[in-house]
């Protein structure tokens, strides 16, 4: 039934249209081993994806959520006004520190700028946020028209960071470039390795940590810290929700990297393995199931019997807060199914989530991701560069001699790698049944079509998806932005999770679509005198 | 973190908190007026994918729209095959009546001509492809909305009638929500006057829930309606900074003799607003009409000293503003602090002769952002914020009550299905207004000045 779907679906497809959106759509059949999907191509000119730019994924997610950082965007002034406090990555000031957050900048770019070259205006700018808000650090991330008029940013970062003292850092990550959001995460974060990793020391205390690809949306790392404090583990950085620059400076000197979101930054943390020696684990903080599991792997990473006590006390607290809330509403929820289309991660992330309520997610699909996020890290020596991957420079590390330090003996690292997810990640498909449907890529005609065909109780998307949804009597849960409530990762997030899907699913709004007339037409009772 | 300096550096190159975006956004709003239309954003996906998220966060509908895809590769030979594609892949599969392409910074900076790349292409029988031109570096997303509303008429309207005349009169609404369209139409319709709204996006970003999802809902205007414009009698054009091109262009092409007024916020804009189509048409103003009117002169006499001498900041698109400062001044409002992000000295002219009829004393910009508000707040603070969502910042630091009014609300709901236009507009205006500053009186008072009467 789900295969006519997809081919009638197809079918209204242009052929070329057809042959190349079949590859990105995949049904996971019991007999097949390893079903493979097309990822992280062109979205086709003329089809509605949800997909945004090299931009949105640079600024808007991974140097957003800096918070001691004045971030300049150098352009017209809609990217900038677009990523000022949309994302919902929060950032709490800690005392002495600096917070920019509510704040957008901009070189606001005009038609003069575009003809006779912008880097004048650039380095005015810096001059006036040094003047006006004497930030720690200063991005300078390009739009669009930057690259095409030949703007060199880097030289004005360069020149001015010189001049102030303080990092000054250029991303090229023009809109143009790569196929979506993926490529600004790739620019951002390379460019984080190279200058500003290692740039600090630190004496650090015991179980020292880094959260890489956790961006706070929602207040969601708050929580995870919150557990993880209480655990005893010290959170050296955070990549980069409610992260600062300066911490970052000092990541190196972590004993483990935790990935929360794999495809925004795994390649980093494979080179922070490489550089200084420090493994990762990937872990998922979303749903208490998960939550508990990523605990317990990053106590037995460490080995210390201490810490395993001190991980299943809390897990057993954590778990008894949340046992009675949890069931209420999963009473509620339970018989349903969901829809998910988001992220790069999150569309696995949240499967298990659901499931713990009881709703079955039956079709999930990543707007970014590349095939590793579906298929698992043993796929990617099969994946080829495409020009587009080719346009966004790599970066090679190098043993940092001075600093490296084996973590793990060699044994020990094999021996845990058979136990947990240590440097590999299995991606979405494995842990979804058979019969599901899984689509990348997903738009705006194939999000209509299959809704309408199944039905599910939940449709977990992003904003632009969100009342094409509600208007089919269909409950749509933003997974980007959570509706603006939160956090819903680790245990207390569950909760919230779940008492907002109870009331999306149950509020009783949908019963009054249909008019009371549309059901009981006909003239009932006695009348007096003509209509 | 709160401001530091409440000294005003001039600043040459920095815009922080801005109080404008870019062109395409207009653009793109202005083309969901038209019926079956698909705005198409002719640049890289992250153009459009920013301006739907804003305009469905503002709105909470779906608002469609397709983009030309940009690769690096585009963008250094040029958008013509992309926009080939594009627009095979849109008519196959989203089946609009009519494609509204618009540029954006990246098109315009590579010189991608659309007119003629438009010209060569195998359009569908009895579909419509119209483009505007909306560099993201020229004006702000007022001048976008204008160009999309002077396109409409530039390439859409025609001369066909005989003797010239549809006995219609054309009016341009500006960027303002579905709700005051809504009243516009209601006005103009019970003082029996047929005429042509566009664009109109009523119907299309405020549609139902039914249950069922229409890409294209029943509104806007049809295409068959704009080419009508060209045999009107006349345009009114409302709020000259996203209207009065458009009244020109049917000017110039079609001899349709344009009149620009204000946005009809207010009572004397309303009132401009309703004798100018009595003088265009001889009719006479209903009864139901005048009973508003007298009602809202009613409340504003009753309510006048919850409004006397109150100091209000007000911000936001520039027609918005304009109006809103001739209501705050009808209501003994001194608006101390006037600014818009679109740059136009036009702007600054005509407020401050409003300001200096009323014997205010007042600071007033164009081309200004909240940062800029933010400090001469804190130089000298205000009793009322009116403006758009991202004022919140600043009341919350200050603490001053803010009524959100103009584009983009973010953080509330409704707006967009109730007008501010009009008398009843007014109305709303000012129940909104003195709830904020009765609230805020209530808030502070002691437990002996707390009034039960205000």
């Amino acid at each position: 039934m789900i295969e006519n779907v997809l081919e009638n679906l197809l079918d209204a497809y242009p052929a070329k249209t057809m042959r190349n959106r079949k590859e990105h759509m995949v049904v996971k059949e019991a007999d097949e081993e390893k079903p493979s999907i097309e990822a992280n191509q062109r979205t086709i000119p003329g089809i509605m994806t949800n997909r945004g730019c090299c931009f949105a994924g640079c600024k808007g997610v991974v140097l957003g959520p800096l918070k001691d950082v004045v971030h300049i965007v150098h352009g017209p002034i809609g990217c900038s006004y677009y990523t000022w406090g949309t994302r919902r990555h929060k950032g709490k000031t800690k005392e002495g520190e600096k917070n920019f957050l509510n704040y957008c900048f901009s070189t606001d770019m005009q038609d003069s700028d575009i003809v006779f070259g912008g880097e004048k205006k650039l380095k005015q700018a810096i001059d006036e946020v040094v003047e006006l808000f004497d930030p720690d650090a200063i991005t300078i991330t390009a739009t669009c028209p930057v690259g095409l008029i030949g703007d060199d940013i880097n030289s004005v970062a360069k020149a001015a960071q010189k001049e102030y003292g303080i990092p000054i850092l250029g991303f090229d990550c023009e809109g143009y470039k790569g196929v979506s959001q993926s490529a600004g995460h790739h620019i951002a974060n390379n460019e984080l390795m190279e200058h500003v990793v290692g740039t600090k020391e630190k004496e650090t205390k015991k179980y020292p940590i880094n959260i890489l690809g956790e961006y706070n949306i929602g207040g969601d790392g708050f929580e995870i810290a919150r557990v993880l404090e209480k655990i005893g583990y010290e959170i050296v950085s955070i990549m980069t929700g409610d992260g600062t620059l300066e911490d970052i400076k000092e990541s190196h000197s972590a004993d483990l990297n935790l990935v929360q979101c794999h495809r925004s930054i795994n390649y980093i943390a494979e080179m922070f393995e490489e550089k200084y020696g420090i493994p990762w684990l990937k872990v998922n903080f979303i749903g208490p199931k998960a939550m508990s599991k990523s605990l317990r792997n990053m106590a037995k990473y460490f080995g210390d019997e201490e810490l395993i006590q001190r991980t299943e006390k809390v897990i057993a607290e954590e778990m008894e807060e949340i046992k009675e809330p949890l069931a209420k509403y999963r009473e509620l929820c339970e018989g349903n199914t969901a829809c998910l289309f988001v992220g790069g991660s999150r569309a696995h992330h949240y499967q298990n989530l659901f499931r713990e309520i009881g709703i079955e997610p039956v079709l999930a699909g990543y707007e970014f991701g590349h095939r590793d996020d579906y298929e698992g890290r043993e796929v990617i020596p099969e994946i080829t560069k495409t020009a587009d991957d080719r346009n966004i420079p790599d970066l090679e590390v190098e043993k940092d001699e001075k600093r490296y330090r084996l973590r793990l003996s060699k044994e020990r690292y094999k021996k845990l790698k058979e136990e947990m997810p240590l440097g590999d990640y299995e991606g979405m498909i494995k842990e979804m049944d058979n019969g599901k449907i899984i689509i990348d890529d997903l738009n705006h005609y194939e999000t209509e079509v299959l809704l309408n065909a199944l039905k599910p109780a939940v449709f977990g998307s992003g904003i632009k998806d969100k009342y094409v949804a509600q208007k089919m009597g269909i409950f749509s849960k933003q997974l980007h932005s959570y509706d603006y409530s939160g956090p819903y990762a680790g245990f207390k997030g569950a909760v919230n999770f779940a008492r907002d899907i109870s009331a999306g699913i149950n509020t009783p709004t949908w019963s009054h679509i249909t008019p009371p007339w549309k059901n009981e037409p006909e003239i009932e009772g006695k009348l007096r005198g003509a209509i | 973190m709160a401001v530091r300096s409440k000294e005003i550096e001039e600043r040459s190159a920095l815009v922080v908190n801005p109080a404008k975006t870019c062109q395409p956004i207009g653009a793109m709003y202005a083309a969901l007026g038209i019926n079956k239309c698909l705005p198409h954003s002719h640049g890289s996906q992250g153009c459009c994918s920013f301006h739907r998220m804003h305009l469905t966060r503002h709105f909470r509908d779906p608002i469609v729209a397709s983009t030309s895809s940009f690769t690096e590769g585009a963008s250094v030979f040029g958008g013509r095959s992309n926009l080939m594609t594009a627009m095979k892949n849109v008519f196959n599969i989203y089946d609009p009546d009519v494609v509204a392409i618009n540029t954006t910074c990246l098109s315009e900076t590579i010189g991608d001509d659309i007119g003629s790349m438009v010209a060569g292409m195998d359009i569908p029988e009895g579909k419509t492809i119209i483009h505007a031109s909306t560099p993201s570096y020229v004006g702000s997303h007022i001048t976008g909305f204008s160009n999309m509303v002077q396109a409409m008429a530039k390439q859409l309207a025609e001369t066909t009638e005989d003797d010239g005349t549809n006995g219609k009169i054309n009016i341009i609404p500006g960027f303002v929500d579905p709700g005051d369209m809504r009243e516009i139409k209601r006005i103009t319709k019970i003082m029996g006057i047929p005429f042509i709204m566009f664009p109109d996006t009523t119907g299309v970003v405020d549609s139902p829930i039914t249950g069922k999802y229409e890409m294209y809902p029943a509104g806007g205007t049809t295409v068959e309606k704009i080419k009508d414009a060209g045999n009107s009698k006349s345009t009114i054009a409302l709020g000259s900074f996203a209207s009065a091109e458009g009244a020109f262009e049917l000017d110039r092409k079609c001899d349709v003799p344009p009149n620009v007024l204000k946005t009809p916020i207010g009572i004397k804009a309303t009132d401009e607003f309703i004798m100018q189509l009595v003088k265009m048409t001889g009719k006479e103003v209903p009864y139901a009409l005048e009973e508003e009117r007298g009602q809202l002169v009613d409340i504003m006499t009753d309510t006048h000293y919850h409004f006397h001498g109150k100091k209000a900041a007000i911000f936001g698109d520039p027609d918005i503003v304009i109006a809103l400062t001739e209501l705050a001044l009808s209501l003994g409002i001194e608006p101390t602090y006037v600014l818009t992000g679109t740059p136009d000295n036009s702007f600054e002219e005509e407020v401050e002769e409003m300001l200096a009829g009323a014997g205010v004393e007042g600071k007033v910009k164009a081309g200004g952002d909240l940062f800029e508000l933010q400090q001469w707040i804190k130089n000298e603070s205000v009793d009322l914020l009116l403006g758009n969502t991202y004022g919140k910042y600043i009341a919350k630091e200050k603490d001053i009550p803010l009524v959100r009014v103009g584009f983009p609300i973010l953080d509330r709901s409704v707006h967009s299905y109730l007008p501010i236009v009009g008398y009843r507009g007014a109305m709303r205006l000012i129940e909104k207004i003195s709830g904020a500053l009765l609230d805020r009186e209530d808030r502070e008072a002691t437990e002996e000045d707390l009034e039960l009467v205000m």
